[in-house]
């Protein structure tokens, strides 16, 4: 069982980043809704609180890591420009997704979306938790801050989502692999 | 239209909505100004040439700094302005809210080839 280099960074940036960041967008729009609707304080808020700014915090490193892998990482490797006379374009994503007809559209659209997209998900987070860590509980006396970073939390998730999503369906077609291989087991006889 | 003008508030918060009003409408514009240099870097090639600030990466480096430096600058205007005020908010945020809501659209490639 091996794995290239590359392989291994697209493996961090997507599941590593990319989806632990999907899980933990749910996780904060069902949080963020409750704690700003709550009627009544409760015993456990300032914890609870405090552990919401952290958990926004740590989602807010994890969508600018995700894009930043993304852009400087990965991307760099999937546009690379093969030399002039390459027949095998297994190195080069993206040429090997523009040489077939079934294949293009994956590049023109899927690629093309996602590439510019993603960034909502960062920039929509970091307002989100700053004024999160602004506001906090007071945010319930501020209906349409509230109503906002709601907005901007379903939209960092649903641009994360189809970045993923994308990301996924163009990797299966025309995987960003080369480098270094990396031998996880031996692979011994059956 | 003056979004800075102060408003009668009829919550019992300790905290202007200033701040918020800044974070939330600068996340717009740095939106708005990320699809914009995409769709300009998508349709010149000037902008195109222009926007190369990391050659591996492409057009995507300049799009994404430019809108970044762009969406910071104008949130630490805005904070540094609103900070301790109360603002119209419902209008910032609408404000917001179309400016992001341009910003899918003007991202999304069928759209982008219709001009």
């Amino acid at each position: 069982m091996e794995i290239t280099v590359r392989g291994l960074w697209t493996l961090i940036h997507g599941m590593g980043f990319g989806a632990l960041y999907l899980l933990a967008c749910s996780g904060a729009l069902v949080e963020l809704y409750f704690f700003t609707n709550a009627r009544q304080p409760s015993e456990t808020e300032p914890n609870r609180e405090r552990f919401l700014k952290f958990y926004l915090i740590a989602m807010v490193v994890l969508a600018w890591v995700a894009v930043f892998t993304g852009a400087y990482v990965i991307y760099p490797w999937y546009r690379a420009i093969p030399p002039t006379g390459s027949i095998d374009l297994s190195l080069f994503p993206q040429r090997l997704l523009m040489s077939r007809s079934t294949t293009i559209d994956w590049h023109s659209f899927g690629m093309e979306w996602k590439e510019y997209v993603a960034w909502f998900a960062p920039i929509s987070i970091t307002m989100v938790a700053f004024v999160f860590i602004r506001y906090g509980r007071d945010l319930r006396n501020h209906r349409q801050l509230r109503s906002a970073v709601l907005c901007f939390t379903l939209v960092s998730f649903l641009a994360a989502g189809v970045a993923g999503v994308f990301g996924a369906l163009i990797n299966k077609q025309a995987p960003v692999q080369g480098g270094h291989t990396i031998q996880l087991s031996g692979g011994g006889d059956k | 239209m003056n979004i800075s003008r102060p408003v009668i508030s009829s919550n019992t918060s300790a905290i202007p909505n200033g701040s918020g009003a800044a974070a939330i409408l600068s996340a717009g514009i740095g939106s708005f100004a990320l699809a914009v240099l995409a769709f300009a870097g998508d349709k010149s090639a000037t902008a195109k040439n222009l926007l190369v600030f990391y050659i591996p990466t492409g057009p995507l480096s300049g799009v994404t700094t430019s809108a970044i430096l762009l969406w910071l600058f104008t949130w630490g205007i805005l904070e540094w302005r609103w900070r301790n005020r109360t603002v119209a908010v419902g209008r910032t945020n609408a404000i917001a809210l179309i400016l992001l809501g341009l910003s899918l659209l003007l991202t999304f490639p069928p759209v982008v080839d219709l001009f």
